[in-house]
C-alpha cells in the first residue's frame, strides 16, 4: 500500500503539474490579452493562438479532479466544501472566460466583441491570482477539525493565524507571484505563436517578467521559511532535494537568456520547467500530507485518505490506457496547429 | 426555507437540470449529423455536407453550453455534497475518473477539428472527427448514467471497516449494473428525440416561412426519421425496461409514481389527481389492470401499493413525483403520435405541404425538453428519502460545513449567471437560424480562437 500511494500521489501530481503548464500558458495568455492586443487583428491573433488548445488544456483540471475524488475521496470532500466560496468563483471566472474567448468573434459587432475581451481578460487574471491563493492556502495550513472538515470564510483578518481566511497576506502574495508566473508564460507562448509586432511585444514582456518572477519566488521562498520553518524537514531529511531550488534559479535564468538569443521555444520550455519545480517543491516539502491541518495530527495524509486497492489497482489499468490515449489527441492537436498564427479574413472557417 | 439540506438540493437541482438541456441537444444531435456528414461524403451530395455543416454549428453551440454548465457538476459533489462524496467516492469516483479521463480528453481534442479543421482536413479524415465527437459524447454520457445507476440502485461494493464509507468490490459489476443498461438507453433515446424534434422544427419553420426550403425539406425528412424510431426506442423496450427495474428494486418509487396505495391489481392512471390524505385518485381516467400487466405481463397480478412500505420509506414528494412521470409518459406518447403522422406523410410524399403539420412539428421543439427533465425528476425525486438507495439517505450526505447562507449566496450567483448563459444561448442560436445553412458562412462566425 505504501508504494501504491506514492504511486497514485505521483500520478496526481504530474496530473496537476501538467494543467498547470498548460492551462497556465492560455490564462497568461488571456490576463495579457487586453494590454498586448492592442488592435483587433492583434486580439484575434492573440485569441486565436490558444483557441484550438484552451478548451482540451482545461480538461486536465477536470480529469485531475476526477482522479483526486477517485484516489482520495476524503481530501476531495473536505478541501471541496472547506474551499466552497472561492471554489465557486472559480466556476464562475471559468464559465465567463470560456464564453468571453468562444464567442468573441461570434457576434461581429465592436462593442460585443470589446465586451467579450474584457470578460476573457479580466476572468483569466483572476483565475490566476486564485489559483496562486490556493495553493499557498495549502501550503499555510488549514483549520481542518477532528472529523478532517474545515471552512473558509473569503477573508477574516487578513493575518496568518488559528482563524485564517482564504485571502490574507500570504495567499495574496502567493496568487501576485503566480500572477506574473503564468503572465511571463503565456508572453513565452505568444512569442512562439506569433510574428511581427505582436511578437516582439511579447518578447519584451517575457524579459521584463522573468526578473520579476525571480524577485517574488525569492520573497515568497522567505515568507514561507519565515511562517513555516518546518518545510524544511523533508529537504534535511533526503538531500538531494535542495537541487530544486537551484534548478528554479537556473530555470527563469534560461527564460532570460533563451529570449535574448531570440530562442522562444527553448524560452517556453525553461518556464514551463520553472512552474514544475514550483509546484515539486511544494509537494517536496508535504510529503506524504497532502491537506495540513494547522493542528498537525488532524492532516489528511495519504495514508488516511486513499481509497481500497482493489479500486486503486482496477484504475490503474485504465488510467494507464486512458492517458496514453489522451496524450496521443494531444500531440495530435498540437502538431495540426503548429507554427505560427495566420489570420484568415474570409469568416474564419477553417484555418 | 432556511433548512441546509434543502438549498443543497435546490442547488443541485437547479444546476444540473440547466445544465442537461445542453447535452440532450448535442447527444441527440451527434448521430444525426453523423447520419447528414455519412451521406455527403458517402454519395458526395454537397447539400447534406452543407446541412451537415449547419448542424454542425448549432451542436457546437449548445456543445459549449454544455461544457461550461457542467463543470459544476463535478465539483458539486465536493463542494455542496461532501458527505456523500466522502461516503460514496469509493465506488463512483471510478466512473467520475472514468469520464474525465476517456469522453473529456477525446471530445475537447476532436471537437476543434470537427468544427473548424473541414479545410484542413480530408473528407473522410472530417468524417472520423464527426464521429469522435459524436461517440465521445455518447460515452460521456454512460459514465455519467452509470455513477446515477449506483446511486439509484447500489452494486458491487462493501462497506469499509470503519463503516465510514462504500469501496468497490468489482469493476465490471459497477459498470454493468443492471439499472444503468436500461436508464443509459432509455437516456439517450430521450436525447435522441430531443435533437430529432429540434431539427423537424427548425426545418418546418424554414418550410413555412418559404426561406432555405431545400435544407429545410433535408431537416425536416432526417428529423422525423430520426424522430420516429428515437420516439418508439424510447417506449420499448428502454422505458418498459427501467419501469420493470423499478418494480423489482424500488417498488415503492413505483408505487409512488402511480399513485397506486393499495397492494392489489393495479389500474394505469392516465389522467387524475393523487390524493395522498385519502390515498385515492380525483377525477380518475385510467385503464383498468393495464399497470399490473406492465409490471408483471399478468393483467391480474397484485402489484405492491405505498401501504405496504412503512411511510419513512416513501419519497417524499409524493405529488411532484405522480405529474413528473405522467409528463414525461404522456408526452413521449405524444411524440410517438406526432412522428408517425408525419412518417405517413413523408411516405406519401405529402409531408412538405402539409402546413398543419409542419405547425405542429416547429411549436413541438420545446417538449422534449420538458420530458426529458420530467424524466429526470421522477429518477431523482423517486429515489427519495435516499441518496444512495437503501444505503444514505439524502439528510445525511450534504456539506454540514456549508451553511444554508453560504448556499443561498452561491444558488443566487448561479440563477443570475444563468440567467445571463440563457439569453445569450438564445441570441446565437436565432442568429445562426435566421442566417440559415445556405450561403457564406457569417462573418467570424465561429468561435473566437478558432477562426
Amino acid at each position: 500500500m505504501e508504494f501504491t500511494g506514492f504511486l497514485w500521489f505521483s500520478i496526481i501530481s504530474v496530473m496537476l503539474a501538467t494543467y498547470v503548464v498548460l492551462d497556465g500558458f492560455d490564462l497568461g495568455v488571456g490576463a495579457l490579452h487586453l494590454i498586448l492586443g492592442r488592435s483587433d487583428e492583434d486580439r484575434r491573433k492573440i485569441m486565436k493562438s490558444i483557441g484550438p488548445v484552451w478548451d482540451g488544456n482545461e480538461v486536465w483540471l477536470l480529469a485531475t479532479g476526477g482522479v483526486l475524488y477517485f484516489v482520495f475521496p476524503q481530501l476531495y470532500a473536505s478541501s471541496f466544501s472547506g474551499f466552497y466560496l472561492p471554489l465557486m468563483m472559480v466556476l464562475w471566472l471559468l464559465m465567463g472566460r470560456a464564453i468571453g474567448l468562444e464567442f468573441r468573434t461570434h457576434i461581429n459587432d465592436g462593442i460585443w466583441a470589446a465586451f467579450f475581451d474584457a470578460v476573457f481578460s479580466i476572468g483569466s487574471l483572476l483565475l490566476a491570482v486564485f489559483y496562486g491563493a490556493a495553493l499557498g492556502n495549502i501550503v499555510r495550513g488549514l483549520p481542518l477539525g477532528p472529523d478532517h472538515y474545515f471552512f473558509l470564510p473569503l477573508w477574516t483578518n487578513w493575518n496568518v493565524g488559528p482563524h485564517p481566511g482564504v485571502l490574507d497576506w500570504y495567499t495574496v502574495l502567493s496568487g501576485v507571484v503566480t500572477l506574473v508566473a503564468l503572465c511571463m508564460h503565456g508572453a513565452n507562448y505568444l512569442a512562439c505563436k506569433t510574428d511581427g509586432d505582436l511578437h516582439e511585444r511579447a518578447r519584451k514582456t517575457s524579459l521584463l517578467l522573468a526578473p520579476l518572477v525571480l524577485v517574488l519566488t525569492l520573497v515568497i521562498t522567505l515568507a514561507t521559511l519565515a511562517l513555516h520553518p518546518g518545510v524544511v524537514a523533508n529537504y534535511n531529511a533526503l538531500k538531494i532535494g535542495y537541487l530544486i531550488p537551484v534548478l528554479i534559479v537556473a530555470s527563469l535564468l534560461g527564460v532570460i537568456f533563451f529570449q535574448k538569443a531570440r530562442k522562444e521555444v527553448l524560452a517556453f520550455v525553461s518556464g514551463a520547467l520553472y512552474l514544475v519545480l514550483m509546484l515539486v517543491g511544494a509537494v517536496y516539502a508535504l510529503y506524504p500530507v497532502i491537506l495540513p491541518s494547522i493542528d498537525p495530527q488532524y492532516s489528511l495524509t495519504i495514508q488516511n485518505s486513499i481509497t481500497s486497492s482493489y479500486a486503486l489497482q482496477i484504475g490503474l489499468r485504465w488510467w494507464i490506457l486512458g492517458i496514453v490515449i489522451a496524450l496521443g489527441y494531444f500531440v495530435f492537436l498540437y502538431r495540426m496547429f503548429r507554427g505560427k498564427v495566420v489570420l484568415d479574413n474570409h469568416g474564419g472557417y477553417g484555418d | 426555507m432556511d433548512s441546509a439540506v434543502l438549498i443543497h438540493r435546490l442547488h443541485f437541482a437547479f444546476t444540473v437540470t440547466f445544465h442537461y438541456l445542453f447535452p440532450q441537444l448535442t447527444m441527440g444531435l451527434a448521430p444525426l449529423v453523423v447520419a447528414l456528414k455519412t451521406i455527403g461524403v458517402w454519395k458526395k451530395d454537397d447539400r447534406y455536407n452543407q446541412a451537415a455543416r449547419f448542424w454542425a454549428k448549432i451542436f457546437g453551440i449548445s456543445f459549449v453550453f454544455g461544457v461550461v454548465t457542467g463543470i459544476p457538476m463535478e465539483f458539486q459533489f465536493g463542494t455542496n455534497w461532501s458527505h456523500f462524496s466522502r461516503f460514496a467516492g469509493g465506488v463512483i469516483g471510478q466512473t467520475l475518473a472514468m469520464e474525465g479521463t476517456f469522453a473529456f480528453f477525446l471530445e475537447s481534442a476532436f471537437l476543434g477539428l470537427f468544427l473548424f479543421g473541414e479545410k484542413r482536413l480530408s473528407p473522410i479524415a472530417h468524417w472520423w472527427t464527426a464521429v469522435a465527437v459524436a461517440f465521445g459524447s455518447w460515452l460521456s454520457g454512460y459514465f455519467i448514467i452509470a455513477t446515477d445507476a449506483w446511486m439509484q440502485h447500489p452494486v458491487a461494493y462493501t462497506m469499509t471497516a470503519d463503516g465510514k464509507g462504500a469501496t468497490l468490490s468489482s469493476f465490471w459489476g459497477l459498470l454493468l449494473n443492471p439499472w444503468a443498461i436500461w436508464q443509459y438507453f432509455h437516456n439517450m433515446a430521450g436525447a435522441a428525440v430531443t435533437g430529432a424534434f429540434v431539427m423537424a422544427a427548425i426545418g418546418a419553420f424554414y418550410l413555412l416561412s418559404g426561406k432555405h426550403v431545400e435544407q429545410g425539406k433535408i431537416a425536416v425528412k432526417v428529423g422525423v426519421l430520426g424522430g420516429i424510431i428515437a420516439s418508439l426506442l424510447v417506449i420499448g423496450p428502454t422505458g418498459d425496461g427501467q419501469g420493470r427495474n423499478l418494480a423489482s428494486y424500488q417498488p415503492a418509487t413505483l408505487a409512488a409514481m402511480e399513485a397506486h396505495f393499495d397492494t392489489k391489481t393495479a389500474d394505469l392512471v392516465i389522467l387524475g389527481q393523487p390524493n395522498v390524505e385519502s390515498k385515492t385518485i380525483d377525477n380518475p381516467l385510467v385503464i383498468p389492470k393495464a399497470l399490473s400487466f406492465l409490471v408483471s405481463r399478468d393483467w391480474n397480478s397484485q402489484v405492491q401499493g405505498l401501504s405496504a412500505f412503512p411511510e419513512s420509506e416513501w419519497p417524499t414528494n409524493i405529488s411532484l413525483l405522480y405529474y413528473a412521470y405522467h409528463i414525461m409518459v404522456g408526452l413521449g406518447t405524444i411524440f410517438m403520435l406526432v412522428m408517425l403522422i408525419s412518417g405517413v406523410q413523408l411516405w406519401r410524399k405529402k409531408l412538405y405541404d402539409s402546413r398543419w403539420l409542419l405547425w405542429i412539428l416547429m411549436l413541438s421543439c420545446p417538449l422534449p425538453y420538458i420530458a426529458n427533465t420530467a424524466g429526470w425528476m421522477t429518477a431523482e425525486i423517486g429515489r427519495q428519502p435516499y441518496l444512495v438507495y437503501g444505503l444514505m439517505r439524502t439528510v445525511d450526505g450534504f456539506s454540514k460545513s456549508v451553511t444554508a447562507a453560504n448556499a443561498w449566496f452561491t444558488l443566487i450567483g448561479f440563477l443570475g449567471m444563468y440567467t445571463l448563459l440563457a439569453i445569450l444561448f438564445l441570441f446565437l442560436l436565432q442568429r445562426e437560424i435566421a442566417h440559415g445553412p445556405e450561403g457564406e458562412t457569417l462573418a467570424h462566425s465561429n468561435a473566437a480562437g478558432r477562426n
